[in-house]
Parts: structure tokens; C-alpha cells; sequence
């Protein structure tokens, strides 16, 4: 049961699950480095991100992949305007208002996704959904590579973007010392939706890369929050770096979970995981203090 | 004094209704909307007054939920005996959470992502477990007799579920007019302040999320008795979580009316738009949505609020650089 | 007259940094006392390790003869040491009345007893036109007279009052400083944190001195502002000795001229 045969491709199943993770725990540290607040509704615009992706094929006869260029500006936009429209006004500057604001967002969503799609879970056919590479013992579906390579390219550019480009710098001034920011000329507001544009542009990119290997329901979200929000406990609020191998780590352990324990309790290790981090040590391994 | 009397008045008005009429729909009405008061005054004990939110309180609901069901049908419990039995588990699975969050200072975002995560937990668990009817669920089988506390008409369960709401009404009293409710709200205004004049914050939240959970777990059981049916769905998921806090929210947190004014209003609300609109499923939760961004966006103390601050003070508005959790 | 408070070889780190050294200062009951020293010196902190919101790394604190180091402020409370903040951190929610009976609460169990004894207290400090106000509608100076009232409604035997004056004006300064005399003179022990030097003079019976983490004088007022160290803390090396010399110079010009 334990032999190498069956875990290497395990995993290697986690790792490229991971890269994904990683990509969606990403947009979710950016969020919450910069604007110091939890998006609830995180995993609600991945949702949307996916459906949008999945209606872009059946609809349109748009591949995934080439969806990319439709997707990613979209939800910029999207969490830009949330931000700028909704979060902000709502919250009064207050830490609890933002809590409750983004779990609305993410209700209504949620929600409006059940409205017009119904629960059923849907998926997407491509000419290569069922095509497998073999690495060594496993054989590991092509979409599956294609979304760990995307996730890690789609990182690297947003790690470029905060660290090389004038936004960027905003952004770590802002999530610094946001008054100094302010003083300095830096139209906080704009940076902070920017930031949260960034956030769900992410997402829009990691629908691309998931759906062809996973499926879309309007509850999908659910998981997918708390998968993401253990990543980012796990390496620490705000550093990508933590996010990144946070990613990885959790993938694998999810599928060594679903291996060990069947596919329910497996997922069952990442919760206990997420609340044994967040009681022992809130500020993950890599990060700033909580 | 007020608050008591304005209960009693409470308590012989509701009561009353099932002698003023005989209509089903009207009578399963009232009962639903008594069931949605207990949803937001339970979390109001923790939420409002302690100023933790939750945001995973069906874990407490379906814990009675399932103790309400397992007693009876595994271990042949009577269900009056059993309902006292699931408050107390949910009153301590509430001491279980509780303890480890704030023993470790968990605040804010972090309180609400762990119970979410505990709830989640246990909904997997339940889905996995046997004794839980795993994904199916438990049905209670049916046996009517107040007895066995299913009634034949709604009055019954009204009558029951008012008792459960004037126990939830009593309690916030308490809070309002006790030393413990005045160190509660003491820690959720300003908890260092709170220490350095002799509060324990720990413990003083702990007992709120007791007592919170426990009512929850009534409603929970009530659930169960009422439908005759719970699966891990029903029980641990995200809908009863929201419902139980929006209502809070909507009508006034930390405040003694204010949920029930909120739960009934969304309640209506709900009953309007299934009949302008039909079964639709999703409807529910999105006006819950919609309404939660909207009296955070412009009625941030709720309904209960309305005669507390004046349309200028409102113009002004809250403008204040919020503790990070 | 005996100690009430005794800190011995207290010390605090973070990271790197050692924002409190080896300090042992003793404070007499019945007495009023400041801790002085420029900004960042570490008295806050100091506050903090004594009042428990801060767990020392070295040295001990005893308070009334019991060794209360590390222990939870609201021990300490219980035990009649408490504190107030330099950034007034009011009930805001909540109105005057009821900021000030959760203080009370503190050795009146009943409601109706703690929100009585929240009038009389909020008396002793001036409050009580607004005693039914909320805690967020005060001014700067109502909101420091509220940390002071809900502090002295636990009815404590050593206050610890941190810039109890600062952000007030001139008017309000000399509108607080009888209130906080008052409160000494009803048997209250005190030791303040304080900048404003008009009330030092006036109020302290003695004076620390802290700078850079480190105590560096200790005396009367007069004593501890003529010291040399104390002087070069807040302006500077060599300042001492310029307006020594300067003195002299002035001194002798006198002479001359005469």
C-alpha cells in the first residue's frame, strides 16, 4: 500500500493540485498583505471564474486555455469594481464590516450561481482532457502539467508585478504604512482595488488552468476557501513565498489524504490541519506576525 | 423591570395566537419564525454581546441536531429528555471551541475562519461517520403524541419553541443587566481596557460561547422534531450558519429585540419572494445577501438601531481605522 | 510607611531590542510618584511588565508583599493594582455611566450597586454632567477623565496612570491636576507617567527617571531636574555642562557689570 508505486504518483498528483492552490492562496495573500482583510468571498469568484470559463467553452467553443486572455482581464475588473463599489463603501474602515461584507459577496454569488446553473456539477471536454503523460510510475494527466506549469508561470508574473513595477511599489507602501502612502500622493483607494483586481485576475487564470482536469458547481467555492485560507495561515499572512510551497504542501497532503483515508476524510486532514495552525502558530512559517 | 415585563408581554401574545386562529398557514408561520428568532438570538449572545462572530455556529446546531436524533433512536431516550441532553452537548462542543480559540487569542477573522473550519470538520465527519447515518442522514420515525414531542398541529411546537426563545430572551436579559453581560461587553468593546480593571477575558468568553452554543443546540433538536430529518448537509452547512448571523446583524447586534426583529423581517422577506418568485433555489440566500451588504453599507447597528442614531450622525459616519485581527 | 510595589532587576527584550534593563525602583504607599524620561525610553513598557500585560524576561515584581510577576492584569485588579492607557482605550459603545460600573463591577457584584457607585466615582472626577453620554461623544479631556474614573472605580491601592495630561491644553491640564491630587490625597497611591513637567513639580513626591531602558536618576523634583544625567537625557550630551557654563558666564558678566 505504502510502496513507492502508488505514492509517487500521489505525490506527483498533489504537486501539480498544489501549483494551483498556490496560485489561488496567492491572489488570497495579496488581498490580505496589502488590505489586512480576509476575503470571504475568494473562493466564490474562483467559483464564478469557473463557470465563466466553463460557459466560454460550451457557448462559445472557447479552449480553456485560450480563454486565458478573456478570463484574467475580466475578473480584474470585476474585483476591481467590487472593491471600489462594494467593499469599500461598506466597511467604513472597519475590520468586522469587511468581514461581513466579503461573506456576503460570497453568499450572493454562491447563490446566483445555484439560480441560473442549478446545483448540478458540470464539466468541460476537451481533445486532451484524457490524455496522460508518464513520468516514471504515474501517469499523470496532461491537463493537470499544463495547470501546475501555468500556475507557476501566472506566480512568477504576479511576484514580478509587485516587486518591479510602480504599482507594485505602491502596493508595498500601502500595505506598509498606508497613511504615509497617502501622504506621499499614492491614491490609496485605487491601489487597494487594484490589489483586489490582481486577487481575482489570479483566479480568473487559475479557473483556466483547473477546469479541464476538475468540475464546477456553485458550491465549489466552500472548498476551495478553506483550502486556499489553510495555505495562507500555513506559510504566513502575507509572504507569496509561504504561499507558494504552502500550495504544494497542502496538494500533496491532500492527496495522500484522499489515498490513506478515502476521498471525504482526507479532506477532513486539511481543516485539522488549517485550525492546528491557526491555534499553535497564526503567523504560518513564513510570515510577519499575525 | 422593562425588559422583563416587555417578555412576559411577549411570551402571552405569541402564546396566544394558536387560541386566534386555526389557519396552517398562518400557525407554520409563526412556528418558522420563532425557529429563525432563536437562530440570531443564539448567535447574538456570542456575536453581539461578545463581539466574536461566528461565522460556523451550525457546528452547534448540528451537534444538538444529531444528539437530538441519536438519543432517541439509539439510546432510546424519551425526546424531553433529550432535548436538554443535545443543548448540553452543543454547550460543550461551544466550551471545546471556545477554550482552544481564545486560550490561543484568536480574534476577528481568525475566531470566525476556525469556526467555519470546525463546522466543516464536522460536517465531513458526519458524512463519514455510521452512527451519524453517514451521508443519508437520520429520520425519526414518526409517532405522534406530545409525549414524544411530535405534535399533531403547529401549536404544540410553538408553544415549545417559545419556550426556547423566552429562555434565549431571559439569558440576553441577563446579559444586559448582570455584571457577567457587563464584562462581556466590556471585552468585546476593548478587551486590553477590559483587563486592567479586572475582567478575564477567557473565561468571560467562554462562557458566552457556552451559552451560545448551547441555544443553538436547542434549535438544532428542534429541527429534528419538527422535520423528523437531519443529514450532514442540513445540519453542518453554511445555511443556518448565515441565517442565524444576518438575522442577528440585520436586526441589531447586542441588543435584546433586535434579533428577533431581524429574523422575522428576513423571514418575511423570504415568504414574499417565494411567493413573487417560486420555489427558486438560491433566491433565499442571495436577498440574505444582498440585505447583509446592505445594512452593513447603511444601517450598520440594524433595525434595533434605527431610533439610536439620528440621520446626522449617520451622514457622518463611522470613520475609523479598525483593529486588525 | 511601607512599599507597595517592588520591581527588582526587571528586563524586557524584543528581538534585539532591550527596551527595558535591569530596573529596580520601589514605590512608597500613600505616596505620588512620576516616572519621567524622554519619549521612547520605556516607560510604557515598564508599565506594562508591572501591571502584567507583559511577562518580564528577567527580574521580579512585587506588589503588597506577593511576588506577582507574569501575572494576568486582571489578577492584579483583583489585587489592587491597576492601570490606565496612554491612548485612551474608552467602552466607546457604551455610556459613561456603564464604562465606569465595569470598573465598579470589579468588587460590586450586583448591577444596581455598580452603576450607583459609577456616579459617586464619576463625581470625584468631574463627570458627572455626562454621565449618561456615550463614551465616544467625550472630548480628549472628558475621555481621560473616564480612563481615570473607570481605573478608580476598582478602587485600587497603587494607580498606575500612563500621561494621564497628555493631548489635554493648558486650561484642561490645570482643570486635571487637582483631580488627580484629590485622588492621591484620598489615599490612593500613585505613580504616574507623565511629561508635562508643570505637574510633575507639583504633584510628584518623587520621581525615577528612565532613559533608554535604563533608570538614571532618582530623587525629589527639584533633585532629579538639576541632575546632570536627567538633563542630558532630554537634550543632549554636553548640554549639562553648556548651561553650566553659560550660568557661569552670565554670573560673571553680573560681576563685571557691577
Amino acid at each position: 500500500m505504502l510502496d513507492f508505486n502508488i505514492l509517487f504518483p500521489s505525490v506527483l498528483n498533489g504537486i501539480t493540485t498544489g501549483a494551483v492552490y498556490a496560485l489561488i492562496a496567492l491572489g488570497l495573500t495579496l488581498i490580505y498583505g496589502v488590505l489586512h482583510i480576509i476575503n470571504f468571498a475568494h473562493g466564490a469568484s474562483l467559483m464564478v471564474a469557473l463557470y465563466g470559463v466553463y460557459m466560454l467553452k460550451q457557448h462559445f467553443g472557447v479552449d480553456p486555455y485560450m480563454a486565458l486572455p478573456i478570463m484574467v482581464p475580466t475578473m480584474f475588473v470585476l474585483g476591481y469594481a467590487l472593491q471600489r463599489g462594494v467593499i469599500n463603501r461598506a466597511s467604513h474602515g472597519k475590520d468586522e464590516n469587511i468581514l461581513l461584507v466579503t461573506l456576503g459577496i460570497s453568499i450572493v454569488l454562491e447563490n446566483l450561481a445555484l439560480l441560473f446553473f442549478k446545483s448540478d456539477t458540470r464539466t468541460i471536454e476537451t481533445a486532451y482532457t484524457l490524455t496522460t503523460v508518464e513520468i516514471g510510475p504515474a501517469f499523470i494527466a496532461l491537463p493537470k502539467l499544463v495547470s501546475f506549469a501555468g500556475a507557476l508561470v501566472v506566480s512568477a508574473v504576479m511576484l514580478l508585478i509587485v516587486q518591479k513595477t510602480d504599482l507594485g511599489r505602491a502596493i508595498r507602501a500601502v500595505s506598509k504604512e498606508k497613511q504615509g502612502a497617502r501622504l506621499m500622493g499614492i491614491d490609496v483607494d485605487h491601489v487597494y482595488a487594484m490589489c483586489f483586481g490582481l486577487g481575482l485576475a489570479s483566479l480568473g487564470a487559475a479557473a483556466c488552468f483547473l477546469m479541464p482536469a476538475y468540475y464546477v458547481n456553485p458550491q465549489v467555492g466552500n472548498g476551495f476557501v478553506l483550502v486556499a485560507f489553510t495555505i495562507v495561515v500555513l506559510g504566513g499572512m502575507g509572504s507569496f513565498a509561504g504561499a507558494l510551497l504552502g500550495g504544494l504542501l497542502i496538494g500533496v497532503v491532500e492527496s495522500l489524504g484522499g489515498l490513506l483515508l478515502g476521498e471525504s476524510l482526507g479532506q477532513v486532514g486539511i481543516f485539522v490541519i488549517f485550525i492546528v495552525v491557526l491555534l499553535l502558530r497564526p503567523q504560518g512559517f513564513f510570515g510577519a506576525k499575525a | 423591570m422593562k425588559d422583563f415585563r416587555n417578555i412576559v408581554l411577549f411570551v402571552l401574545i405569541v402564546g396566544a395566537v394558536p387560541f386566534f386562529t386555526q389557519s396552517g398557514v398562518m400557525l407554520n408561520f409563526v412556528m418558522t419564525a420563532l425557529y429563525a428568532c432563536l437562530l440570531s438570538q443564539a448567535w447574538n449572545v456570542l456575536g453581539g454581546f461578545g463581539g466574536q462572530f461566528s461565522f460556523g455556529h451550525a457546528l452547534f446546531f448540528g451537534t444538538g441536531a444529531y444528539v437530538q436524533a441519536i438519543a432517541q433512536m439509539q439510546w432510546g431516550l424519551s425526546p424531553w429528555v433529550a432535548l436538554p441532553l443535545a443543548m448540553v452537548f452543543a454547550a460543550a462542543v461551544g466550551a471545546f471551541v471556545g477554550a482552544a480559540s481564545f486560550r490561543y487569542g484568536l480574534k476577528g477573522s481568525y475566531f470566525a475562519l476556525v469556526t467555519l473550519a470546525f463546522a466543516e470538520v464536522f460536517r465531513i465527519l458526519a458524512t463519514s461517520v455510521p452512527f451519524t447515518g453517514a451521508g443519508v442522514g437520520l429520520m425519526l420515525p414518526l409517532k405522534e403524541s406530545a409525549a414524544n414531542m411530535q405534535f399533531g398541529n403547529r401549536a404544540g411546537f410553538i408553544w415549545l419553541m417559545l419556550g426556547l426563545v423566552t429562555l434565549a430572551l431571559c439569558i440576553t436579559a441577563w446579559l444586559r443587566h448582570s455584571r457577567f453581560g457587563a464584562y462581556l461587553q466590556a471585552v468585546r468593546d476593548n478587551e486590553d481596557a477590559a483587563r486592567a480593571i479586572g475582567v478575564n477575558p477567557f473565561s468571560v468568553k467562554l462562557i458566552a460561547t457556552v451559552l451560545s452554543g448551547g441555544l443553538m443546540g436547542a434549535a438544532g433538536a428542534f429541527y429534528v422534531q419538527v422535520f423528523q430529518y437531519i443529514d450532514p448537509g442540513i445540519a453542518f452547512g453554511a445555511h443556518t450558519s448565515v441565517e442565524a448571523l444576518v438575522g442577528a446583524i440585520v436586526g441589531g447586534m447586542g441588543t435584546l429585540w433586535g434579533p428577533l426583529l431581524g429574523a422575522v423581517s428576513l423571514h418575511i422577506l423570504a415568504d414574499v419572494t417565494r411567493n413573487l418568485f417560486g420555489q427558486l433555489p438560491g433566491i433565499n440566500m442571495v436577498i440574505y445577501g444582498v440585505v447583509l451588504i446592505v445594512i452593513v453599507m447603511f444601517l450598520p447597528r440594524g433595525i434595533a438601531g434605527l431610533g439610536t442614531i439620528t440621520p446626522l450622525q449617520w451622514l457622518r459616519g463611522q470613520k475609523s481605522d479598525g483593529d486588525k485581527p | 510607611m511601607s512599599t507597595l510595589l517592588q520591581i527588582d532587576g526587571v528586563g524586557k527584550s524584543f528581538g534585539g531590542l532591550k527596551a527595558v534593563q535591569n530596573v529596580s525602583l520601589s514605590v512608597t504607599e500613600g505616596c505620588l510618584s512620576a516616572l519621567i524620561g524622554p519619549n521612547g525610553a520605556g516607560k510604557t513598557t515598564l508599565f506594562a511588565l508591572m501591571s502584567g500585560f507583559l511577562i518580564p524576561d528577567t527580574g521580579k515584581v512585587v506588589f503588597d508583599g506577593q511576588d506577582i510577576t507574569g501575572q494576568p492584569p486582571h489578577l492584579n485588579a483583583r489585587m489592587g493594582l491597576t492601570r490606565t492607557f496612554q491612548i485612551v482605550q474608552p467602552f466607546a459603545a457604551q455610556t459613561v455611566r456603564e464604562n465606569i460600573a465595569v470598573g465598579a463591577h470589579l468588587h460590586l457584584p450586583s448591577r444596581a450597586g455598580a452603576l450607583e457607585f459609577a456616579e459617586s466615582v464619576a463625581q470625584q472626577v468631574g463627570l458627572t454632567p455626562q454621565l449618561d453620554k456615550l463614551a465616544s461623544d467625550l472630548t480628549v479631556a472628558g475621555r481621560k477623565r473616564l480612563e481615570l474614573a473607570r481605573a478608580l472605580a476598582t478602587r485600587p491601592s497603587l494607580l498606575l496612570l500612563d500621561e494621564v495630561l497628555a493631548g489635554l491644553n493648558p486650561q484642561e491640564i490645570a482643570e486635571m491636576i487637582p483631580v488627580v491630587q484629590g485622588i492621591a490625597q484620598s489615599g490612593v497611591t500613585v505613580l504616574m507617567i507623565e511629561h508635562v513637567m508643570q505637574a510633575v513639580m507639583s504633584l510628584a513626591q518623587e520621581v525615577w527617571v528612565l532613559a533608554q531602558g535604563q533608570l538614571i536618576a532618582h530623587g525629589t523634583p527639584a533633585e532629579v531636574t538639576n541632575n546632570k544625567a536627567v538633563v542630558e537625557a532630554y537634550l543632549g550630551h554636553g548640554t549639562a555642562e553648556r548651561l553650566q557654563k553659560n550660568a557661569a558666564q552670565a554670573k560673571t558678566a553680573q560681576e563685571v557689570k557691577a
